[in-house]
Parts: structure tokens; sequence; C-alpha cells
């Protein structure tokens, strides 16, 4: 009976083989290993999909966390895991109301009640996203304060600005999708101000609402724009952000 | 270096022909310093072909290789595809660093008293700025990376652990037909539905916004202070610090201190009418 391959022997064959060196770079630590040496720590940075986001060295007084707090980093991160927790919820929510059929009011009474981890994972969306709303904002002081909006960064900042915006509207979009008196409520009082809007209040009101009151088109109308349009616009003004602040040669100062 | 006259006539030519102060200030300058050369009788400007070969010829038999007088004719014949011999290259190497034993410079008169000459006056923007000055930098991996990953870490296990212990809220089914007292926006609306107390909606909810989005946007425009030291832009954090309190007042103000029919009560006497 031949012996059983060695560690080793199967580590080479493994890595040696044609699909395992199609996925990993050359220069990749899951070639050729990982020692903890000048050269290894650039090519962990250089041969990773973090390459996108971050350089192979960055300034040092970044590193320290009275300077960020981690804001920035931390929307994103909540940014993801409000979608990951989004999709989770859209399997089992439909955006359906009208008398007789108040589909997302029951879907969202079952997602509580029946559903696994339904009531943790509808939680953890609805305070992810009170959270984010609030990073975002501390985010834009911390940023105004240390004067990082200065030349050559002021585009980002404007794309900064644009991306609050859309996180409020995110936010904002969701709130009316549980279908319950509180959210038809808030987004009645919020809706009513954009219908004084000069010149073209009545009608913004009413593509926004998809009626002249809420109802079950503005519901539908909302769930398009909170799980699709406005993720879809923000994951291209994040793009633009994130390899804006590379470009602009990576955090600003130090002070 | 003493400073050069400028030739009065050459500048006056040149900046009525409409060339820039500078630049018409360093051709007048050099226009001089040809006329010098000129007075003196040296060479000026380029040099006829001709010339240039007997110099290089000139040059080649001065140090053009280590064997003495039967190298010059190996040294002046051409190399093939213009390069220069192994020889060649090795004296121009001495003779740059200044190792030529008393043999002119390249390019300078062997009687001339200069060391330098002018070759050319390049515009300071025409140059590519290369500021690569030497920062402290660390490798993000591990440094930077392992401090994201704590956050994100950090963070997440907030999440995880409020939404276990707090539930969202959920009200009874929509109704269109029951206004709840008080009817209020998501917090962060809060300070315009303040707003809306004062001014009417028109202002609180579409100009004032409008503005402060707009204003917010322009500030890295507005703000010629090129400085980010907090101790010389103590007007640009004391305006941010104005408007954010202001801003805070007025969404803890809506969240907290207005009650049913949106007037004003104290949340410790008249409780909290505040929902997530």
């Amino acid at each position: 009976m031949p012996s059983l391959p060695s560690w080793s022997d199967v580590q080479k064959n493994v890595q040696d083989n044609v699909i395992w060196k199609s996925i990993f770079r050359p220069g990749s630590i899951y070639r050729k290993g990982y020692r903890d040496t000048s050269r290894d720590r650039a090519l962990a940075a250089m041969n990773n999909v973090l390459y996108h986001l971050h350089p192979v060295k960055v300034k040092r007084h970044g590193l320290k966390l009275t300077y960020t707090y981690c804001l920035g980093g931390l929307s994103f991160f909540l940014f993801v895991v409000l979608t990951i927790t989004g999709i989770f919820l859209m399997f089992f929510y439909t955006p359906a109301a009208g008398a007789g059929t108040e589909l997302a009011y029951q879907d969202m009474r079952n997602i509580q009640a029946s559903v696994n981890f339904g009531l943790l994972v509808r939680n953890m969306h609805r305070w992810g996203a009170h959270l984010m709303v609030f990073t975002v904002f501390l985010h834009m002081a911390r940023v105004f304060y240390h004067g990082a909006y200065k030349p050559p960064r002021e585009f980002n900042w404007v794309v900064g600005v644009i991306l609050l915006t859309l996180t409020l509207l995110l936010s904002f979009t969701g709130y009316l999708l549980p279908w319950d008196q509180l959210a038809v409520w808030a987004v009645t009082v919020g809706t009513e101000m954009m219908g004084y809007t000069p010149v073209f209040g009545r009608q913004v009101q009413f593509v926004l609402l998809g009626g002249a009151v809420i109802g079950p088109n503005t519901l539908l109308r909302w769930y398009v724009l909170h799980v699709l349009f406005v993720p879809f616009v923000t994951v291209i003004f994040l793009a633009v952000h994130f390899w804006r602040i590379r470009k602009d040669g990576g955090i600003s100062g130090p002070l | 270096m003493a400073e050069v006259e400028m030739d009065q006539g050459v500048y006056d030519k040149l900046i009525a022909a409409g060339t820039s102060e500078r630049i018409a200030r360093a051709k007048a300058k050099a226009a001089t310093v040809r006329a010098e050369k000129v007075a003196a009788g040296q060479e000026i400007g380029p040099k006829s072909a001709e010339a240039t070969k007997e110099k290089l010829a000139e040059f080649r038999a001065n140090f053009g290789g280590g064997g003495g007088g039967t190298t010059t004719a190996t040294a002046v014949k051409e190399a093939p595809s213009g390069r220069l011999t192994p020889e060649e290259r090795a004296a121009r190497v001495a003779a740059s660093l200044g190792q030529t034993n008393g043999a002119p410079s390249i390019g300078v008169p062997s009687d001339s008293k200069h060391t330098h000459r002018l070759l050319a006056l390049v515009p300071p923007s025409g140059i590519q700025q290369v500021s690569d000055k030497q920062q402290d930098k660390v490798y993000t991996w591990p440094h930077l990376l392992i401090v994201e990953f704590v956050a994100l870490l950090a963070m997440g296990a907030v999440l995880l652990v409020s939404s276990y212990f707090l539930d969202a809220t959920f009200r009874d089914l929509a109704n269109p037909n029951l206004t709840p007292n008080p009817s209020k926006a998501p917090w962060y609306f809060l300070g315009l539905q303040e707003l809306l107390r004062y001014f009417h909606p028109m202002v609180a909810g579409v100009t004032i916004p409008g503005i402060g989005l707009f204003i917010l946007g322009g500030t890295a425009y507005f703000d010629k202070n090129p400085s980010a030291k907090p101790e010389n832009r103590k007007f640009a954090s004391m305006a941010m610090t104005f408007f954010l309190v202001l801003w805070t007042v007025f969404v803890l103000a809506g969240s907290f201190f207005r009650g049913p029919g949106f007037n004003w009560v104290w949340p410790w006497v008249d409780g909290l009418f505040f929902e997530l």
C-alpha cells in the first residue's frame, strides 16, 4: 500500500497547481508563504484586493486612533453590514400595501416572529442605519476640524457632502418600509416639507409619493429607491470617494 | 555670483513683444553675458559641426584610453551604433568627476575662468515638481489593517449586542385616518421640523437646508486659508462649532422637548415623545 503523501508534499502540489496559481498572483503570500519581512509586508498589501483602498505604506500619524477615530472606515463598514442585513430582509419582505393586502406589514411581523434570526437582523439593520447617519455626520465634522478638505482634497469634500445626503436618503427611504404608524407618519411629515419646493413643489411631492398622498404606490417606489437606486448611486460615489483619497495623497495631515 | 546687468534694449523689446516680465529679464541678462563674451573674443552659441568634431577629436586624444598614443586611433574611430567605447565612457566619468589632471571640463574652454556654463533658462512652472519628501510611513499590513480590523470588530460587537437587547420600533399597522400626536420625522430631520415652528415651510423645509447644503459643499472652495493647523483657522473652527452646536440644539429640541401638537414640553415632567 503506498504511503500517504507528507503535508509539505500536499502543500507543494496545491501551490504548484494551475488553478491555485491563476487565483493568487505572483508574489502573493499564498504562493510562497509569508515571512515577516519588509518585502512580504509590501507584497501582502500589493497582492490583495484591498490595494484598491490602501497603498503599501501609510503615514504613521494616520494610525493614531484620535486622528480619524476610524469614522470613515466605520461608516463604510456599516454600509456593508446594512447591505448584508438588507439582502437578508429582502428575502422575506413584499413591498405591498393597501386595504386587505397589507403584505408589507404582515411580512414585518413574520420576520420578527417566525424567521430564524429575523428579529436580530431587523434590529441590526435599524440600529445600524441610525448609527451610520451618526458616524457619517461625525466623519464630516472630523474632516472639517482637520482642514482635510483643503487643496487638493476640495472635490472629495464635495463628494463627501453628496454621500452624506445619500446616507440621509437611504435612511429616510427605508423608514417607510415597515408600513406601521411610525413609518407612514414620519414620512408624511418629511415629504410635506418637500411639497413646499418653489415652483415644482406639488410635482416633486407627486413624483416622490407616486400620488397625492402616501399609499401603496409610495411604498413600492420607496422600496425600489431604498434597495436599488440609492445604493447604486451611493456605491458609485463611494468608489470615487475612496479613489480620490488615494490620489490626493492618502490621509491628510499631520497637522 | 555677482548680479548680471540686464541689456535694457533687449528687455524693452521683449516686453513690447508681450513676453512675461520674468522671461524678458532672464533673456536680457543672457544677452548681456553674450555681449561680454563677444567683446572678450570668446566663442558663443552653437558651434559648427566641424568645430564640434575637432573638439571631440581633441577630447579623445587627451584622455581617450589607457594605452598612450596608439589608442588615439582606435578611440577616434566611430564606435558602431554611436556608442562610446568603455575607455571613452571611463574617461567621461573621470572628466565629470573632475579627475582630468588639468584637462578642461567638457564644454568649457580650457582658458575659461568659469567652471559653470549657462545651458538654459527654464521657468519654474516648466519643471515637473517632484515633491518626494521623506515621510514617516509604516506598512499598511500589518499596522493599518490590524487597527481597522479591531475597529470593525468593535463596531460589529456593539451593533450585535445592542440589537440583541434592544428591539427596533414596530407600531400598529399604518392608518391614514389616525394621525399620531405628535407626528415626528426621523431624528435627523427633527432639526428641520423644529425650524418649522419659526419659519414658513418653504423657508424651513427647502430654503434653509438647500442653502445649508450648498454652503457645506462649497466650504472647500470658500475657505482660501491654506493652513490646516488649528491655531491658524480659529474662525473656521469657531464657525463650524457654532453651526454644529446650533444644529444639535435644534435636533435635541425637536426630539425631546416637543410633545403633543409639537408644543414645548419638559421631558422630565411630561415624558418622552421620541421614537427611533
